[in-house]
């Protein structure tokens, strides 16, 4: 008795199971992944009502920066809008080795990651010839930099680990600084902007790691002139200590989408490789929540209309 | 000295600790060394996991599906389509219950497809209005309980709509409304299942152990790979999160049932099933019910850390406001988090303590009589709101759904408050922060790492042996062997350098604090009510202060870890002390003692085995704050974990990290069970 109900109770559960998939795959919407910085969220308000717009559910799910690749792989999430090539590049082309994840154009803008200064350092005149890179040679310099765990060198606030590995401790050996400043990596985005605000509450220097278009560009953020980039500069490219003190590259900002996409939705996926952003709209974005106080939904209409002859164009 | 050896405890501990040091001091660092650190033979297990989860994913058990959009067929493996389908099933689920509470089409165009809802666009799954489910709040809690809290209950909702977090908020509550139920139903077919039969529950016992412990970014990559991301992802994490205490209380309760009962329901000719369904299961009613309580609140506690794999509500938009740095909006956020918390916990106990009126005989309509007047109600609203839309042509709907944000706010009151605190605090702070990090935590940091690997495991398997014997000896060396195997020992020696001082630090507080404040009444209360405040209150919002205060340093980690450490330690005193019967108070006083020995020589031996298990609970919300505490820069095992979120392949190195936490856990949990254990049979408590 009890062996037979076990059984239809397992029998049931799976044939629910299975029904219910069957039938709530029959509703595909596009999904739009929601990372946690204002101007990509806005972006993917925008996408989301123009989706709407032109017919289609659309739904947004919070994700993460670099596991969203393989969910765009796997088809889980349909695009991935705002892929930097210097923080999310590698799992970017990862998920297109596998094969599943197809890139579908660039963003009309240049990006830009590098260690900086907020701009109230330089005109404190903590550093003096800032943003030269040289005016980092000073140990007067460097002590202004100094914390309480850094044993007397000025500190460079990286971001989290696996953003750039070793790249910035090199970069301190191959300049020949590494004597006058030390490389802490912070755990998430959000350390570097707490370390910012603190850092000024305190009027004590800071340099970051920051990229632009964001949304500390409105405060004023000046980025250090490193001596230039070029292919094969850094240790794990092949170069040496004598190179490896190269700045960052200029970056693209990339669109990816799944491969399904195209057959699935194919108004939204014309759409979508139209759809190209200027660092000014970016910004835009970014500055109607941040600093006009509006939800993002609400940003992204008033983007949109804004913004309309531009949106027509890509619909069409 | 050494003659009565086998009966001193101190004794045995002074020469553990003796060899400990001579082992410290005289084993030299050298990397090639096996007395110095053990080579890492165990370091392929991450890999192996993704191996399996690749080819459960990808290669193993092809069969052929139908593509709509390709028009063809394609391979994919049978294990890929069952957990696929358990994901939109769920989702199937937590978007029924949204739109309940949201309104919206996804239900009606899943069940019938997408093409009705093209055709007709007027269709369209009506919201409740907020009134109503503030009513609905107030019917219910009056229903279990009695007017004061059906006020509770409607306040909370009145304040969370006001607010303006009505949106996320009830997309915060589909997902609890949905995980509860499920964690219900499995902890108890699990729990009875275990009860019946003694290998199950030899089974179960160590999965729950390890399914408690481990910290929950260790397992949400592989929920990631096998379910995809979304709403139903960070149901999944949370059921896995909040099932273990519905099992272990199901079995619980059903054990404490006393024979006769059993009896009685045999004579009485019960079946297998009406024993099980008529007699056990409403004898353990009471704990099975805080079993349900734990399940509201363990699922309330996953919210924020449900949002890294994808669910949307309250969790995620805090995230959202800590990344632009608006504490005073996360915060609010947050406190409607405990809000909501504080209503389901206030509920489901009042329905836990209601007994069930056997005897009268109520009809059908007297019966349901509340959800007849909730159904009158939502009418009567709907219609409200309904006209409530030509009023506010322009605009929203405040009668119907308050939009998001767009309610009171006090965040530049608690911005403010911030503020004033650093201002106030931080140059004294900074100091403290200073001598903190080079005179103690530095040093200390240096001392683990200076440990060779050979006396650590000398240290704590000699503890194991003198507290439970051999027994304990060998479960707590293998355990922490086999962290000592992998590659990650050093980091695993910051984990513990960490996990050290905070727990010492929120044990002496959390002791201290507790057993002031059990002296009274009124304080008991009111350090009982902090303690729930910390413990719901999403622990990402304070990480954010406690940078401003002392930098991306461990201090802060260290800090945060307190905070959230110290609030098992002080319940588990006071729940101790109040535990102490009242009639040795009055035995003590009668021999004179004063208030102090009264505490010394009564209060804190008897109240001891449940304190260490406070002790017990701290070092798992310790090493999971510690965990967390990666999010503002440190090196240890949990920089790797919250790592892995970010890697398309971290499940395997995630996973076997959140092993070896679990197994830290587990080897003090050993210890300190066992000493609670021999303690309670020392003073005679069952």
């Amino acid at each position: 008795m009890f062996k037979l109900f076990r059984a239809i109770a397992i029998a049931a559960t799976l044939i629910s199971m299975t029904t219910i998939a069957s039938i709530s795959k029959a509703a595909d919407p596009i999904r739009i992944p929601v990372l946690n910085w204002t101007s990509q969220i806005v972006m993917a308000n925008v996408m989301q009502q123009i989706f709407q717009e032109m017919g289609h559910t659309a739904e947004l799910v919070p994700a993460e920066s670099a596991s969203r690749y393989e969910a765009v792989r796997i088809g889980d999430l349909h695009v991935a809008h705002e892929t930097w090539e210097s923080t999310m590049a590698l799992p970017f082309y990862e998920a297109m080795d596998k094969g599943g994840l197809i890139d579908a154009g660039s963003h009309d803008l240049i990006t830009f990651e590098e260690m900086g200064v907020p701009n109230w350092v330089i005109e404190e005149g903590l550093c003096p010839g800032l943003p030269s890179w040289e005016a980092l040679k000073s140990p007067e310099c460097a002590k202004n930099f100094a914390t309480a765990d850094s044993d007397g060198k000025g500190r460079w606030l990286e971001g989290p680990y696996e953003w750039h590995t070793d790249v910035m401790p090199n970069r301190l050996k191959g300049l020949g600084i590494d004597d006058l400043w030390t490389v802490k990596f912070a755990g998430s985005a959000d350390a570097l902007w707490a370390e910012l605000k603190a850092a000024k509450a305190e009027g004590r220097g800071t340099v970051i790691f920051n990229w632009s278009p964001n949304f500390t560009d409105a405060a004023g953020f000046t980025f250090i002139e490193f001596p230039p980039y070029f292919e094969g500069c850094r240790l794990e490219n092949g170069g040496s200590l004598e190179t490896t003190g190269c700045g960052s590259p200029k970056g693209w900002l990339k669109k990816a989408a799944h491969i399904k996409f195209p057959l699935s939705h194919p108004d939204a996926y014309k759409f979508y490789t139209k759809m190209s952003f200027t660092a000014p709209q970016i910004g835009t974005m970014a500055d109607l929540v941040d600093n006009q106080g509006l939800s993002h939904a609400d940003a992204a209409s008033q983007f949109i209309a804004d913004n309309r002859d531009l949106f027509d164009l890509w619909k069409n | 000295m050494f003659l009565d050896i086998n009966k001193s405890r101190p004794k045995q501990f002074g020469i553990l600790f003796l060899i400990f040091f001579i082992l410290y001091f005289f084993i030299p660092h050298n990397e090639s060394s096996w007395l110095w650190r053990l080579p890492p033979l165990l370091k392929d297990i991450p890999l192996m996991i993704n191996n399996l989860l690749d080819n459960l994913m990808f290669n193993w058990f092809k069969i052929q599906v139908w593509d709509p959009d390709w028009e063809m067929y394609e391979e994919k493996t049978l294990f890929r389509q069952i957990t696929r389908g358990i994901a939109s099933g769920v989702l199937f689920f937590i978007i029924f219950i949204r739109e309940i509470f949201l309104g919206g089409v996804q239900t009606i165009s899943s069940i019938t497809g997408d093409g009705l809802i093209k055709a007709f666009n007027w269709i369209y799954l009506p919201a409740l209005p907020w009134t109503a489910v503030v009513i609905g709040a107030f019917i219910i809690g009056y229903k279990l309980q009695g007017i004061y809290l059906g006020i509770v209950a409607s306040l909370g909702f009145l304040y969370v709509s006001i607010f303006g977090q009505w949106e996320p908020t009830m997309e915060t509550l589909s997902l609890v409304l949905f995980t509860a139920p499920v964690c219900f139903i499995l902890g108890l077919g699990l729990g009875i299942w275990g009860f019946f039969s003694r290998r199950v529950e030899a089974t179960l016992q160590p999965i729950l152990n390890v399914m408690q412990t481990m910290p929950h970014f260790s397992y949400l990559v592989p929920i990631i790979v096998l379910f995809g991301v979304g709403d139903h992802a960070g149901a999944i994490a949370t059921i896995i999160f909040a099932t273990p205490p519905m099992v272990r209380l199901t079995i619980l309760g059903l054990k404490k049932i006393p024979p006769d009962v059993v009896e009685s329901g045999l004579m009485s000719g019960c079946n297998k099933f009406q024993l099980l369904f008529r007699v056990l299961i409403p004898t353990a009613r009471r704990d099975i019910l805080i079993g349900v309580n734990q399940v509201i609140m363990q699922c309330l506690a996953m919210t924020t850390i449900a949002a890294f794999i994808g669910a949307k509500g309250l969790g995620f938009n805090l995230k959202v406001a800590l990344n632009s740095l608006k504490i005073g909006k996360a915060a609010e956020i947050g406190i409607c988090v405990v809000i909501i918390a504080v209503v389901l916990d206030k509920l489901s106990l009042a329905w836990a303590n209601k007994q069930k009126n056997y005897f009268s005989n109520l009809s059908f309509i007297q019966k349901n009589k509340p959800l007849f007047s909730f159904i009158i109600f939502t009418f009567i609203c709907g219609i409200i709101a309904y006209f409530s839309s030509f009023y506010f042509a322009k605009g929203f709907n405040y009668l119907y759904i308050i939009p998001f944000d767009k309610g009171l706010t006090i965040s530049p009151y608690l911005d403010s408050f911030v503020d004033w605190i650093w201002e106030t605090f931080f140059y004294y702070l900074n100091t403290f922060n200073v001598f903190l990090l080079t005179s103690v935590l530095g040093p200390m940091k240096q001392a683990y790492l200076n440990m060779p690997v050979v006396s650590t495991l000398f240290l704590v398997t000699g503890a194991g042996y003198i507290i439970g014997g051999l027994r304990s000896a060998l479960v707590v060396f293998s355990l922490i062997v086999f962290i000592a195997l992998s590659e990650y020992w050093d980091r695993a020696l910051i984990t513990l350098y960490m996990a050290t001082f905070a727990v010492g630090v929120s044990a002496i507080m959390g002791i201290t604090v507790g057993s002031l404040c059990a002296q009274n009444d009124f304080t008991t209360r009111s350090i009982l009510s902090i303690c729930d405040f910390f413990q719901t209150f999403p622990s990402f919002i304070y990480l954010i202060p406690v940078i401003l205060l002392f930098g991306i340093t461990d201090t802060s980690v260290m800090i945060a870890a307190i905070v959230y450490a110290s609030v098992p330690a002080t319940r588990y005193t006071v729940e101790g002390l109040l535990s102490v019967p009242p009639s040795l108070h009055d035995a003590g006083s009668m021999s004179g003692v004063s208030k102090i020995q009264r505490w010394t020589n009564i209060e804190l031996p008897l109240a001891f085995p449940h304190m260490m298990l406070g002790i017990n609970q701290t070092v798992i919300f310790a090493l999971f704050m510690i965990v967390l505490g990666a999010l503002i820069g440190t090196e240890d095992l949990g920089q790797i974990i919250m790592g892995c979120l970010s890697r398309p392949n971290g499940a395997g190195i995630g996973l076997t990290l959140g092993i070896f936490i679990s197994f830290i856990c587990l080897a003090v949990d050993n210890l300190i069970r066992t000493w609670a254990d021999e303690r309670k049979k020392m003073l005679g408590i069952n």
